[in-house]
Order: C-alpha cells, then sequence, then structure tokens
C-alpha cells in the first residue's frame, strides 16, 4: 500500500506566472541567438561607414591605381591599391596550389590509408597545426623561411615565396580536416562496389572517393581561400612590405591585410579612411568567397 | 603490371603526405621549443618586460594581459554562445530564422581579423572611449569576443543536438518545465561538448594577433583596470620582432604559447573523450 | 478496483495536419485497474495515451477537439497547466530512458524538478519508489553508480520508479515491456498487478497475451477509431465486433 506524502500540486489549472516565466526565458535566449546578426551589422555599420565614404570620393581608380602614397588629406595623397589586390591574390592563389594539394592528399591518407596507430598521431597534430598563433607562424617563417630563401635565391627573402609557403601550411589544417570529413561521409557501398570489381585502393580513391567528396573538397579549399586572404600577421612578416606588383616569386609583395596592419597606428585623417576603404574592399572579397564555399557545398556532384 | 606499379607509386605518395604534414608540425615545434625553452624560468614568467625592449627581462605583464583580454572575451561570449545555441536547439525547430543566424555565425566566422580589428578600433576604442578607456583590455576583450562567438555558437549548437529525443521526452514527462529540463537534464548531458566549444574559443583568442594590435594599445606595464592599455603575448613578440634587435624573449614569449596552445589541444581531446564514454554509460 | 472512473473521454478527435490520427474515442478508464489498449501498429493506441499527459502538444500541427475529464476539468482544454497534469498523469516508454546520471539522481529527478530539496526526504522517496517499482533490492547497494549501466529491464523498472516519485495517479505505459528479454517483461507484468492497486494504469501493447493477462478491461483500436472496449476477458472471449474478433484470432495484425 503506497502511501502518498504530501506533495504540492493538484492545481491542473495553467498559470500567468508560470506562462510569464517560461516567454522571459525565450525571450532572453532568442536576443542571445541574434547576438551573431547584430555582431555583423555593427561590424558592416561601422567600418563601411568609414570606407564607403572614401571610396566614392576616390572613384574606381582606387582599384585601379598602382601608386599608393598615402597623406592626411585626400588630396594630398595617391590613393591606389592595385599592388595589393594583386598581391593577395597572388599570395593566395600560391597558397592554395602548394597547400591544396598537400592538404588533400593528407586527407586521403588519413581516410582510407592510414593505420589506427598513425591517425591517433596525425590527427591531434592537425589539431595543433590548427591551433598554432599566426603571429608564431609569421616568427617561424622569418626567422627560418626568410633566410633560407636568402640564401637559395639572394635577395632580402622576404618575398611572394615566403608568403606562399607559410601560408600553406597555415591552411592545412583547415583542408584536411574538411576533406578527411567529406570522404568518410561518403557511402561504404561506392568504395566496396569499386574493390569487389578488382579496382585497386588507388584506382578506388582517385576515381571513385574523391569525385564523390569532391564538393567538400572543393568547399574546403575555398575556405582555405578565405584564410590565406584573410590573413594578416605571418604575411605582414615576411611578405616584404612592397605595395609593387611582384616581378618575380623572390620579390616582395604586400597584401590587403598587411598595409591596414602596417599602417593603421600611426595614420590619421584620410589615410585612416583608405584604409577602411581598403577594409571594405577586402569585406566583399571574403563574402564573394563564403557565398562561393557555400554554393559549391550544396550542389551534389554526380559522378 | 602497370596498374600495380602505380598503386604502389600512389599509396607511396600518400603515406608522404601524412608524414610531411606530421613533420611540418614538429618542425616548428621542434625550431619554437629549442629555442625557447631553456629561456623559460620562474624569472622570465614573473618579471616584467624591459621598458626599451631590452632581452633577458620577463613577460609577466604579457602573460597576465593575455588571460585578461581571453578572460573578457570569454565572459563575454560564453553566455551569448550558449544562450543562442540553447535558444536555436530546444526552441525552434528548422525555420529560416535558425538557418539565417546559422549563416550570420559562419559569414563573422570567416571576417578576416585585421577587419574586427578596424571594427573595434572604431567602436571601442573611440566611439565607446567613455566606457572601455580608449585603447585598453576591454577593448581587446570586447573584440577578440566577435572572434570567439561563432566557434563556440556552432559547437555549443552541435553538442545540443546530440542529447537524444528520450532523453527530453522523459523529463518533460515527469512535468518538468521546459527549462528545468535544460538546465537538469539537457545541459549537463551536453556540457563537457559546449566546454571543448568554449576552451576552442579560448584558444583563438589567445593566439589572436591583428585584431588586438588595433585595439590593446600595446603598453607593457602590468595591468590596473580594464580599462588599461595592455600588451598580450602576441603582440608582443609581434613588436619584438619589428622593433627591437634582439629576439631572443621572442622565443620565449612563443614557447609559452604553443605550450598553452598543446595543452589546450590536449585538454579538448580529453574532454571528447570523457564526453562520449559518459553518452554510453562507462 | 473501485468500479469509479478515472479520465472520461468524450468524443476525441486528433488530427496532425490533414491527417485524423483520432476518430471519436469514447472511453471511460477505470480507477485503479489496468486498461490495454489493443491493435495494428499506427491505429492511434499511443497517440491516444500521449493526449492524455498532453505530450502530443510538442508535435507540430497537431489539433484535437473533444474532452477528457479528470479530477472534474476537461485536461484538454488550452487553460490546463500541462506541467502540472504530468506529475498526476505520467508515461513510461517503449524504449527505456534513463538520465545519464547515477541511479539515485534519476529516482529524485521528479521530486527535485518539483521543488523538494531535503536529503532526508529525497532518500526517503527515492527508497519507496524503488521498492514500488520492483527493483529496490537490486540496486539498494549501488544508487550513486550510473544508471546507464543497468540490464534493460532494469532501466525500465527505473523509469517506472523515477514515475512512481513523482506520485501521479495515473500511469501511461507505451509498450514498456516490447524492447526487454522474456523474464525482464514477465517482472513488468507482476509489477502491474501490484501496481493497479494504487495506480490507473493504461498500458499499450502489441502482445495480445500480455493485454489478457494484466488488464481488467480492454479497447481495440482500428484506425484511428475505438472499435470496442469491454472487460477483458469478453472481449477476447465474445468480442461484439467483427474486426475486433479477427485481431484477436489471429487473422490480421
Amino acid at each position: 500500500m503506497v502511501v502518498r506524502s504530501n506533495m504540492e500540486g493538484g492545481k491542473l489549472r495553467r498559470t500567468t506566472t508560470r506562462v510569464v516565466g517560461e516567454r522571459f526565458i525565450q525571450w532572453v535566449l532568442l536576443v542571445c541567438a541574434i547576438s551573431s546578426i547584430f555582431a555583423i551589422f555593427l561590424i558592416i555599420v561601422f567600418v563601411f561607414s568609414q570606407g564607403v565614404p572614401f571610396l566614392a570620393e576616390a572613384g574606381p581608380s582606387f582599384l585601379t591605381g598602382s601608386v599608393w602614397l598615402p597623406a592626411d588629406s585626400f588630396a594630398a595623397g595617391t590613393w591606389g591599391i592595385f599592388p595589393m589586390i594583386v598581391g593577395s591574390l597572388i599570395v593566395t592563389v600560391g597558397a592554395v596550389a602548394i597547400g591544396a594539394p598537400l592538404g588533400i592528399a593528407c586527407a586521403v591518407f588519413l581516410a582510407e590509408i592510414a593505420p589506427p596507430t598513425v591517425r591517433r598521431a596525425l590527427i591531434p597534430s592537425v589539431n595543433a597545426l590548427a591551433g598554432v598563433p599566426s603571429v608564431v607562424y609569421g616568427f617561424f617563417a622569418l626567422l627560418v623561411i626568410v633566410p633560407w630563401i636568402r640564401g637559395q635565391f639572394g635577395g632580402f627573402g622576404t618575398s611572394v615565396l615566403a608568403c606562399w609557403i607559410i601560408l600553406a601550411i597555415m591552411i592545412l589544417p583547415t583542408i584536411i580536416s574538411i576533406s578527411t570529413d567529406s570522404v568518410r561521409a561518403v557511402p561504404r557501398e561506392f568504395k566496396e562496389g569499386s574493390l569487389a570489381m578488382g579496382a585497386t585502393r588507388w584506382q578506388t580513391i582517385r576515381s571513385v572517393l574523391i569525385p564523390a567528396a569532391s564538393s567538400g573538397i572543393i568547399a574546403s579549399i575555398i575556405l582555405g581561400m578565405g584564410r590565406a586572404i584573410g590573413e594578416t600577421m605571418a604575411v605582414l612578416l615576411v611578405c616584404g612590405n612592397s605595395v609593387t606588383i611582384p616581378g618575380s616569386v623572390v620579390a616582395p609583395v604586400s597584401t590587403l591585410t598587411a598595409q591596414i596592419a602596417l599602417e593603421m597606428n600611426y595614420a590619421t585623417g584620410a589615410h585612416q579612411q583608405a584604409l577602411f576603404a581598403i577594409g571594405v574592399v577586402l569585406f566583399v572579397f571574403i563574402l564573394i568567397l563564403t557565398g562561393l564555399a557555400n554554393l559549391v557545398s550544396r550542389r551534389r556532384v554526380t559522378f | 603490371m602497370a596498374a600495380k606499379r602505380r598503386e604502389t607509386a600512389a599509396i607511396g605518395l600518400l603515406w608522404g603526405a601524412g608524414i610531411a604534414t606530421l613533420v611540418i608540425l614538429i618542425v616548428i615545434l621542434a625550431y619554437i621549443l629549442v629555442n625557447g625553452l631553456p629561456l623559460i624560468n620562474w624569472h622570465f614568467l614573473t618579471t616584467n618586460p624591459g621598458i626599451r625592449g631590452e632581452a633577458g627581462t620577463g613577460i609577466y605583464s604579457t602573460i597576465v594581459a593575455t588571460i585578461a583580454v581571453t578572460g573578457v572575451a570569454l565572459l563575454v561570449a560564453a553566455p551569448l554562445s550558449v544562450g543562442g545555441a540553447i535558444y536555436l536547439n530546444e526552441y525552434t525547430k528548422e525555420t529560416l530564422l535558425r538557418k539565417i543566424i546559422r549563416q550570420a555565425a559562419e559569414v563573422l566566422a570567416g571576417i578576416p581579423s585585421i577587419i574586427i580589428g578596424l571594427f573595434g578600433f572604431l567602436f571601442f576604442v573611440i566611439y565607446l572611449r567613455a566606457y572601455t578607456g580608449g585603447w585598453s583590455v576591454l577593448s581587446g576583450g570586447l573584440a577578440l569576443a566577435f572572434m570567439v562567438l561563432p566557434i563556440s555558437l556552432r559547437i555549443s549548437e552541435e553538442s545540443l543536438k546530440a542529447v537524444p529525443a528520450e532523453l527530453r521526452e522523459g523529463s518533460l514527462g515527469l512535468g518538468a518545465t521546459k527549462w528545468q529540463s535544460i538546465t537538469t537534464v539537457i545541459l549537463p548531458t551536453a556540457l563537457p561538448g559546449i566546454i571543448t566549444g568554449l576552451i576552442l574559443g579560448a584558444g583563438r583568442a589567445i593566439g589572436e594577433t591583428a585584431a588586438i594590435l588595433l585595439t590593446a594599445g600595446g603598453a607593457l606595464g602590468v595591468i590596473h583596470s580594464l580599462q588599461d592599455p595592455c600588451c598580450p603575448m602576441t603582440l608582443y613578440i609581434y613588436n619584438i620582432l619589428t622593433e627591437y634587435n634582439d629576439t631572443r624573449d621572442a622565443y620565449g614569449t612563443a614557447a609559452v604559447l604553443i605550450i598553452a596552445i598543446l595543452a589546450i589541444t590536449f585538454v579538448t581531446d580529453y574532454l571528447m573523450n570523457r564526453y562520449t564514454k559518459k553518452l554510453k554509460g562507462l | 478496483m473501485s468500479g469509479e472512473i478515472e479520465i472520461s473521454i468524450k468524443n476525441l478527435n486528433l488530427w496532425f495536419g490533414n491527417f485524423q490520427a483520432l476518430k471519436n474515442i469514447n472511453i471511460d478508464i477505470p480507477k485503479n485497474a489496468v486498461t490495454a489498449l489493443i491493435g495494428p501498429s499506427g491505429c492511434g493506441k499511443s497517440t491516444f495515451i500521449k493526449t492524455l499527459d498532453r505530450m502530443n502538444d510538442l508535435v507540430d500541427n497537431v489539433k484535437f477537439s473533444g474532452e477528457a475529464i479528470y479530477k472534474g476539468r476537461n485536461i484538454l482544454d488550452s487553460g490546463t497547466d500541462v506541467v502540472e497534469l504530468r506529475k498526476e498523469i505520467g508515461m513510461v516508454f517503449q524504449k527505456p530512458n534513463p538520465f545519464p546520471k547515477s541511479i539515485f539522481d534519476n529516482v529524485a529527478y521528479g521530486p527535485r524538478v518539483h521543488g523538494i530539496r531535503d536529503k532526508k526526504t529525497l532518500h526517503e522517496i527515492a527508497e519507496r519508489s524503488l521498492k514500488g517499482a520492483a527493483i529496490w533490492d537490486e540496486v539498494k547497494d549501488r544508487l550513486g553508480e550510473s544508471a546507464l549501466r543497468l540490464s534493460g529491464g532494469q532501466q525500465q523498472r527505473l523509469c517506472i520508479a523515477r514515475l512512481l516519485a513523482v506520485e501521479p495517479d495515473v500511469l501511461l505505459m507505451d509498450e514498456p515491456a516490447s524492447a526487454l528479454d522474456p523474464i525482464a517483461t514477465s517482472k513488468i507484468e507482476d509489477l502491474l498487478h501490484d501496481l493497479k492497486k494504487d495506480y490507473t494504469i493504461i498500458i499499450v501493447t502489441h502482445n495480445m497475451q500480455q493485454a489478457a493477462r494484466v488488464s481488467s478491461h480492454t479497447a481495440f483500436f482500428w484506425l484511428g477509431e475505438m472499435v470496442e472496449y469491454g472487460p477483458t476477458i469478453d472481449l477476447f472471449e465474445r468480442p461484439q465486433n467483427k474486426k475486433t474478433e479477427d485481431y484477436v484470432t489471429g487473422k490480421f495484425g
């Protein structure tokens, strides 16, 4: 026989306190959720508020001009960022050209070939690579890669090549982790079907797995490109900081990001606004890239 | 026959890629640690940097600055991201709002840190000068919060999603309110994942430089309040490399940073392991 | 069995979007007895009991009409506090769903959530409930262990104990033994015999023998309608409706 203790309860009518309380909590959490949208909104408003008027005043020659001689007042300076745009692009494309094949190969290795012990060592290593601060990468590049380039090719060593190497290393974790997931997500039936027909492991990888995972792999590359274009500190330390179009891989260069970081702390007046304008250009670039990445990763690729 | 040879060559190349990645990491870590570890001793960690950048001093104030700035970032980003994740996962279905918020978080995550720095400069250092003290710990930390938020939001949302639906039903079926279910069953179950997300976000904040460059001020003294300018470790390394001749302290600072990052990597790995074990009742 | 009615359902209709899952259900559930709901899959049995503790509210696009009179009020109307309702009408699910906490914290969950903090009281309630669910002897020395380490049958009895700790009047059971082995199942059935003295129990089951073993009244559901309802013996031996007869004699389902 169960003895019922005297628990509160029995009031089955819904009380307003309960409703109001739950509503309040829901509202607070909604505000938290919207914070990301609000954050982007704030960033755009403030950065654009400084950059867009300058862009309007400077006109298209801002993007096409090759001479960058900033000054406090608009009239006294020459505002052309074309070499920076070229610099950002060259540095990014090169980094991806080096980093993507290596990263994809490593991803395939992790997903298909590596024995468990090796995987247990490699996966935390990729995570560790992802965690290294950019300034430490730049530090390493400045003290190891740059002297090596100087020794091999002459010149100062701070160059396009230095940026390529260090940026390639920096985007490896992005490409590796996303590509590994993509390859592992390919349904087992595809792999088994191929092997069952007598194809070798490599043939299966090349003709079945990689194409099937291609949309994820491409998305990872585009994300890597976004990282490379947005990277500041490492590039700042080893690019040579020369607002010129580089004539060779060992020539110095400058990027949109590096120039902003370099000059921002002592720029005033029109010069400061010009840097914000560069920020706007950079922002638009990144938005385009992110949009591309999403488009690609949503398309289902048939093969 | 040719296929067999191509097969071995290809597999060999893939092995090479894996090993190369490992080697790259080891080389970088080794270079920093071999040169930097010997410099780390109690004196190094507890003395302040020399004003003129003399080497052989210490990095105490920079350590304090890094901790302070990261702390501010976490204090702001944690409630917003965890609260937001709870809202997205528990109070909405797959509506447009949820997709927009997720997209916004992704865009935010992709914004280059220098642009966050530009924004932080305008908003926190200039516009809100009266509250933040201009270039300061507060300005730097608040700017960093923008970078921690998307990481923590994504991982928190995934952790909450991983909580099985039966647990929610069981809790509600016993007469718990929605909020009670969240705080007593769902959050505790998802907690290791959420904490991992926050730790990873903290790692990002610790390693960030460009945004700090434009918002923290770079002053080398020990901070007395959140409105004082400061120089976190990452910024200190940059300053040493670009202004001073003797780069020894940069090695030591970088080594400390690397150790912090390695510790974070291990802790998050361990936490994720325990999390999956707990869900299985071991 | 006292002959009193615990819940009186009148003209209950329920739709998921455009699909009508329950059609004009009328049934009086007797107090302190076991009522079994039988019928083929997807015929509305689970939906029916989930209406009684308002768990269907969690589903999108659900609409219902009709009344369920319990303790003098219609618990289907919008003014009902469903949180309080679920303390009085509790549910055990098909798949045992203990929380990833200790055995004690599982049983103490309900009372804690309802405001009881005193450790001594919680222990008393826990012991009483675990005894009531016939699992006390098996767990009394390991209350601090994770509930997930129990076997399936033990987990289900723990879920029942968890429910008893909230002191409901009505226990809704949605195929509580279907995920369990025969020995665990018979333990649950024995438990029902004891529980029915103090609780009103409604059990959904696929297993007609089980319904015959445990229940005093049975309702047969077919395509969202309650085709027949009556004392279990009558329903099985002298079914009045042809569909009922076909089902209990195994012609379909």
